[in-house]
């Protein structure tokens, strides 16, 4: 089967508006949970966030552009836009016709839907926007994306809470691979700073009161972030035809269902999609050297996800580095597949392997080697970059160093 | 009139989907099969019920009724207190 290269990335989050801002504070390990800005935190039972701070969109996109762009969408097409730039990629009307555009969300444009609502249940109004339907339906990123490249193949949207995107990222690999697109733009965005959405979160109490702290034993929940991250993917030999560099390779995807409860993961069900995605990278266990944990500091994932790298690696587990960059760029929801699979493949391009920020005290139920607050210079062969969603739906892909 | 443990009891009882007698003031969660979901639930409900906010962190530590009764009773205490002093 033909191999597949990364050569471009793009991201958007609380960390920075770009690539290089996003691995300067991951290397510095450098948290942005702050309080939140969005909305007012006096009406909510937890005040930290991840938010995007200082973007203004017109310094991203054009003007005339944004009434058709939820800010989720706006997340995006920021995100692909860096992607594709770095990618060099050489347009031709075939390669359009053909180009894939796979993106994640879970909530896609609510926000904009809330507005409207807002409106009609508080003001009396009797009407709602006219763009409504086009700025909160989901597909709205892939499809500014298909727009803003000409880009013609199959452009759809997944949406399977906090695996969106890594669920996006793996389709789009095997459709490349498989020589179904000539290449693909995939990723994932949310933005889910908005009152009834933030009010829903706060309902399920996973939310942390203080900030996120993945695998510490005073870790209290899970920290809201927003963004967007896209990857560009093309066939290796393609890509050094044209002298691109390749970032990393995309070398595998698996994916399973718990089928077991609509919240509570299974360590079983993370398990198997972990061995799924090593072995169609062809990798054995122990190529692998670190794991982007999904690790959202809530006390069942964190729990759950360590006995499960234990059931996939046994006592190598304890040679293997795990991180959870969410203590620093926040869970990212239907972004978070993409933003921590960039973080990912910067971490194998340079040879530095992020931290799990704000860590304190270790769980026992979670022994594994967290990376705690500072990054570590380590050069591995391979990583994986987990995702595990509400209603037990798990997504992981491997990435490997490009020499 | 109703006490606050029937209250506690009926809520548990019709969120739970269960009738009501076999939720017994000494019933334990796990006894009455109540998992993580079960739990958000009747949280939710009995801050309506009561018009209280349960803190989440002292709600984790609630295994059984007659805990869920106690706190709730406190709870109410310390806002019939505050309801007083802004009375004064």
């Amino acid at each position: 089967m033909p191999r597949v290269a990364v050569t471009g990335v793009g991201v958007i989050c609380a960390l920075g508006h770009n690539q290089e801002a996003f691995w300067r504070a991951l290397a510095d390990g450098r948290s942005a949970i702050e309080t939140m800005t969005a909305v007012d935190p006096q009406q909510f039972r937890f005040s930290a966030a991840a938010e995007v701070r200082g973007f203004v969109p017109e310094e991203h996109l054009p003007p005339k552009d944004l009434p058709l762009l939820d800010r989720f969408a706006q997340f995006a097409l920021i995100a692909a836009n860096e992607a594709v730039a770095q990618s060099g990629i050489e347009w031709t009307p075939e390669l359009r016709e053909e180009a894939a555009v796979i993106t994640g969300s879970s909530m896609g444009g609510r926000g904009a839907e809330e507005a409207g609502y807002w409106e009609l249940f508080h003001n009396n109004r009797t009407r709602v926007h006219p763009l409504t339907i086009p700025l909160s339906m989901s597909n709205a990123g892939a499809s500014h994306i298909s727009m803003r490249y000409g880009l013609q193949g199959a452009v759809y949207t997944v949406s399977s809470a906090c695996s969106s995107s890594a669920h996006a990222i793996g389709q789009a690999f095997r459709q490349v691979r498989s020589g179904a697109a000539p290449m693909a733009i995939a990723g994932g965005s949310e933005a889910p700073m908005f009152i009834g959405g933030l009010k829903a979160w706060e309902a399920m109490r996973v939310v942390s009161k203080d900030t996120c702290r993945p695998f510490s034993a005073d870790r209290t929940g899970l920290v809201l972030g927003e963004g967007g991250a896209m990857l560009v993917l093309e066939p290796l030999d393609a890509a050094l035809a044209r002298g691109a560099k390749p970032l990393a390779e995309i070398v595998g995807f698996g994916m399973s269902s718990d089928a077991t409860h609509i919240t509570l993961p299974a360590p079983e069900g993370a398990a198997r999609a972990m061995r799924k995605a090593i072995a169609d990278a062809g990798l054995a266990p122990e190529q692998i050297g670190y794991i982007n944990a999904h690790g959202t500091a809530t006390e069942a994932n964190d729990r759950t996800e360590t006995a499960a790298i234990r059931l996939v690696f046994g006592d190598r587990a304890d040679r293997l580095a795990v991180s959870s960059t969410k203590s620093m760029h926040g869970h990212t929801l239907g972004a978070a597949g993409a933003v921590e699979a960039i973080a990912s493949i910067l971490a194998l391009g340079h040879g530095l392997l992020p931290p799990t920020a704000n860590f304190t005290r270790p769980d026992p139920n979670c022994d594994l080697d967290v990376i705690p607050n500072a990054a570590r210079p380590q050069q591995v062969e391979a990583c994986l970059s987990n995702s595990f969603a509400f209603g037990g739906l798990n997504a992981v892909l491997a990435f490997k160093a490009w020499p | 009139m109703e006490t606050v443990q029937d209250r506690v009891l009926r809520v548990i009882a019709t969120t739970s989907r269960k009738p009501l007698e076999a939720v017994r003031p000494d019933s334990t969660f796990q006894e009455l099969g109540i998992d993580s979901l079960d739990r958000l639930n009747i949280l939710f409900e009995l801050e309506g019920e009561f018009d209280i906010e349960i803190n989440d962190e002292e709600a984790k530590s609630v295994t059984n009724i007659q805990q869920m009764v106690a706190g709730i009773e406190q709870l109410l205490a310390a806002k019939s207190k505050s309801i007083s002093l802004q009375a004064e």
